[in-house]
């Protein structure tokens, strides 16, 4: 824990300035996109458990700040304003629907405002539009709109803070074909867009129409021969260059893997259906989810010996990695232990409005993953795979 | 290191075999060129070398091709990749990865090099290359010259003790073009890679080939020395075939041996003027296109600053500069459907009525006014067969020539049912140069028309140009090769960063330029020769007036 009792000396320099501080002593290094996806769901996790207002703003500004102090400059890392932008939207689009879908007013509420009522006809009487709105009802749309917004800015900040491409790389060799795909696939299609934009102008050349189905045609035949010829060659130079080399798998261990898997996904189904179907026999709950997991994690070792590969410059999983996933995991428990605090708490109250509470166990565990911004070392000032 | 024993490559759907009975050797650490016009089975050779053919194309291989001692009938390109590097034509098909340092990586994660030594031997071949200013780069921001050393670097780092190079060159600029061409030569010097490459342009190349392997046409190969096989073979790069019409011998392969063979000659030619390479045109000619301050932006980054231009009939314009000059998108803009930010461009039409500009006309009005051949031709072409597209352009446009009559002028012979994709690069141009022409216009733009052309179908590609600047057109065209612009071009226009930077008849503009002069310039400075057939001329002429003074 040395490294860690280090740098909380360092922060308060750092603070929370705009720009990625430079960390202290410690060298600069990207932390383990993995331990940031753990951190992030652990966090969406303990926020899901919460509506009340005040912790989940609490959450919001430990998003801010990790976010700050620990993202790079590439082009992916300057997402994160897009997702606050869309939790915005989230939270407002909650309130309009509350507001317009009126639920009707007590007495005992405070009356807002009033919109102009909509009568629907008899067979739609289930839904009423327009009418007196409540102060506890945009409250409560309002913190439940938070709730998921706080949720959606989880996922951006890993997205923030850790590469996606170099989140696909960690998948284990199994799926390294679908790694591969979907990188192609990234790469391409810019290609392919730059593609239609040359011929569309070409068509241009030939006076040809640029509406229309014929013109579809002169448009996507050439683009589709292009692409397709460049596929050709993409392949060839990925064959040249060693791709899908043969491993030391055999024909018997290819069909072992392919039949673990089967059962594997056969039992995660069950086990799916199990837990969220009340009536279902008790073994196919977790049983069958625990039986299906392993076999699935079986099969994925074992078809990951097939490809013999190595993985350049990879991410380390060091001591910060797990300090900022085990915060995360942390403050999840804390918030679903129930242990040293009210869990109605965690719940605020609208009717009666009442001011809500800052029980001390919550605010601690949110605060606890806020430390990851400490204990995860500064970005670099260039990072590999920037500009990507 | 590469050994051919009696191959022969026959395709599937071919009459007759691509490759016929072919036995070679390649040493180690030797540069072999592979020379031959298109479609003689260069690329066929190159790929049967990393088992490429026919472990991915297809065909059936007779006889053996063993590289490093391992027989391709048995391992198939992957298991060959530690042996063999192979890059190819357009280094970006070939990308895996989105930046340099990882691109460089791929190969050994495939070959599952250990971690340690990836890293030492990236950060080695991107000292190697130069790249490493480059390294955390995006690939696609790269230009062209450094995406084709990335490439290279790529396979390199894999320790490959053979590198396989199709036309590595043909899609660069001459700077990045011996940028490329630098970084492979130091590899065969320094580090005894043994290198197999194919090139169109051989004057870049000949004077660094070991050995040269000539693909005549008919399936066999010749292997030899560079002097012994181009004094015979069917192509030649100009200092070549101005060494054979000089009759030196040993053949000199660089300027440098050239010029020092040349000192009598020069001698003898000082006190003539060469007859021009082209008729001096005619000096009444009709101005066809007036362009004034045309600007073109994308994004407000300028890629044509305020160009004056005007073109006139009967002249065949070279436009050079390298690549992101704005050559493309000034023709583009000329030719109205690009875009234009500022500034006036008048056609005058055929009947007396002045300027016109192409940008505020319908697109088939604009393409009466001026034609464009777009970078990639085959962009056009989308319909099944060679007939349904002149019959298409004749519908679109239907003048008093067919479609149809302009093929045949331009490239006899071509089947009607053939498909467009399966024409040569040379006959794809003639065929969207026939249908960009059934519309009439007096102004033809081609934008890089020789990329991937070989020397028959440029001369060919001359020959068309010629007939058409007879018929009163004005014909610009965007290009790399100095060599073509030497023989083809009346005046030529050189761009750099948007600015038109000069502007003038061919022969003061490229003389004096050192980027730009042709071979037989290079050699024969300072006298005013262009060509080898400027020289072949004035010698011949030289010699009957000795002879004439010889016998008075």
């Amino acid at each position: 824990m040395t490294a860690v009792t280090r740098t909380t000396v360092a922060a308060p320099a750092t603070g929370s300035g705009p720009s990625p501080d430079a960390g202290g002593r410690r060298l600069p290094r990207t932390l383990h996109p993995v331990a940031w996806w753990v951190w992030a769901l652990a966090l969406a996790t303990a926020v899901s458990r919460t509506n009340n207002p005040l912790l989940l703003f609490l959450v919001l500004a430990v998003l801010g700040y990790v976010v700050s102090a620990r993202r790079t400059e590439a082009p992916w890392a300057r997402g994160f304003k897009y997702y606050l932008y869309l939790a915005l939207t989230v939270v407002a689009i909650r309130v309009v629907f509350r507001a317009v879908f009126a639920t009707g007013i007590t007495p005992r509420d405070h009356f807002l405002f009033s919109l102009p009522h909509i009568p629907t006809p008899h067979w739609y009487a289930g839904i009423r539009i327009g009418g007196p709105v409540s102060l506890e009802a945009v409250l409560s749309a309002a913190t439940d709109g938070l709730r998921l917004a706080c949720m959606l800015c989880c996922i951006g900040a890993a997205n923030t803070l850790a590469n996606p491409k170099r989140a696909l790389r960690v998948l284990p060799g199994a799926l390294y074909e679908l790694g591969v795909a979907v990188t192609v696939a990234i790469s391409v299609a810019p290609q392919l867009v730059q593609s239609v934009q040359r011929v569309a102008r070409a068509r241009k050349l030939r006076a040809g129409r640029t509406r229309g189905m014929r013109a579809l045609r002169g448009i996507v035949v050439p683009v589709l021969e292009d692409a397709l010829e460049r596929s050709l060659r993409l392949a060839a130079a990925m064959d040249s260059r060693g791709y899908g080399r043969a491993g030391t798998a055999t024909r018997r261990s290819r069909r072992i893997t392919g039949a673990l898997m089967l059962l594997g996904m056969c039992g995660l189904c069950a086990g799916a259906y199990g837990l969220l179907d009340a009536t279902a026999p008790a073994f196919l709950g977790l049983p069958a989810m625990g039986l299906g997991a392993v076999l699935c994690v079986a099969g994925l070792r074992l078809g990951g010996r097939r490809v013999t590969r190595t993985t350049y410059r990879p991410d380390p999983w060091r001591l910060p990695e797990w300090a900022v996933a085990g915060s995360g995991v942390l403050s999840a428990i804390l918030l679903f232990s129930n242990l040293g605090y009210d869990p109605a708490q965690l719940n605020s109250t609208f009717y009666p409005l009442t001011w809500p509470g800052l029980p001390l166990v919550p605010t601690a565990a949110i605060l606890l993953a806020g430390t990851a911004g400490v204990v995860a070392p500064p970005p670099g000032p260039v990072q590999r795979g920037d500009a990507s | 290191m590469i050994t051919f024993d009696q191959v022969t490559i026959h395709y599937d759907d071919a009459p007759e075999p691509a490759l016929r009975d072919v036995d070679l050797t390649v040493e180690e650490g030797e540069l072999c060129l592979v020379v031959g016009h298109t479609g003689v089975g260069k690329s066929t050779l190159l790929g049967a070398v990393n088992g490429l053919v026919p472990h991915f194309t297809g065909g059936t291989l007779y006889g053996r091709v063993t590289v490093d001692g391992r027989d391709t009938a048995h391992h198939p390109p992957r298991e060959l990749a530690d042996v063999v590097g192979v890059v190819g034509q357009d280094p970006i098909d070939g990308f895996v990865t989105d930046t340099v340092e990882e691109e460089l990586a791929y190969a050994m994660e495939q070959l599952a090099t250990p971690p340690a030594t990836m890293r030492k031997r990236v950060e080695e071949t991107l000292d190697l290359l130069g790249l490493a200013d480059l390294r955390h780069r995006a690939l696609h921001e790269l230009s062209g010259g450094q995406q084709q050393r990335v490439a290279i670097g790529s396979v390199l780092t894999a320790h490959p003790r053979i590198l396989v190079l199709d036309e590595p060159t043909s899609a660069l600029d001459p700077t990045a073009a011996e940028e490329v061409l630098a970084a492979v030569t130091r590899l065969v010097h320094d580090l005894g890679v043994t290198v197999l490459m194919a090139e169109h342009r051989l004057e870049r190349v000949v004077q660094y080939a070991d050995r040269v392997l000539h693909l005549p046409g008919d399936g066999h190969a010749r292997i030899g020395p560079p002097a012994d096989i181009l004094r015979t073979s069917t192509i030649a790069p100009p200092i070549v075939e101005l060494g054979r019409a000089a009759d030196w011998s040993p053949l000199p392969l660089s300027i440098r041996d050239a010029r020092r063979a040349a000192v009598p000659l020069r001698a003898r030619l000082a006190d003539r003027t060469p007859d021009p390479v082209r008729p001096a045109p005619a000096e009444d000619r009709a101005r066809l296109l007036t362009a004034r301050g045309v600007t073109v932006t994308y994004k407000s980054v300028p890629a044509v600053r305020e160009v004056d231009l005007d073109l006139h009939a009967g002249e065949v314009t070279a436009l050079m500069g390298r690549n992101g000059s704005g050559k493309s998108s000034l023709l583009w803009a000329l030719q109205g459907s690009g875009p234009r930010r500022a500034g006036t461009v008048k056609v005058t039409e055929p009947h007396g009525r002045a300027g016109t500009d192409p940008h505020t006309v319908t697109a088939a009005r604009a393409r009466t006014l001026v034609g464009l051949v777009p970078q990639t031709p085959a962009d056009l072409l989308y319909l099944e067969s060679v007939a349904q597209e002149l019959d298409q352009a004749d519908a679109e446009s239907g003048t008093a020539e067919s479609a149809r009559a302009i093929l045949d002028r331009l490239a006899p012979a071509i089947d009607d049912a053939t498909h467009p994709r399966d024409l040569s690069e040379g006959q794809k141009l003639a065929l969207v140069l026939a249908i960009q022409l059934a519309a009439a216009p007096r102004v033809l733009l081609l934008d890089e028309p020789t990329r991937g052309l070989d020397y028959r179908a440029k001369t060919a590609l001359i020959g068309v140009v010629d007939a058409l600047a007879a018929e009163g057109r004005s014909v610009v065209i965007s290009t790399h090769d100095v060599e073509f612009a030497a023989r083809a071009a009346d005046r030529v226009v050189v761009m750099a960063e948007g600015d038109i930077v000069a502007d003038g008849p061919t022969a003061d503009v490229i003389v004096s330029s050192p980027v730009f002069a042709p071979q037989t310039a290079k050699i024969l400075a300072p006298l005013p020769y262009l060509t080898v057939a400027q020289f072949v001329d004035a010698r011949s002429a030289a010699s009957g007036e000795g002879t004439a003074h010889d016998i008075t």
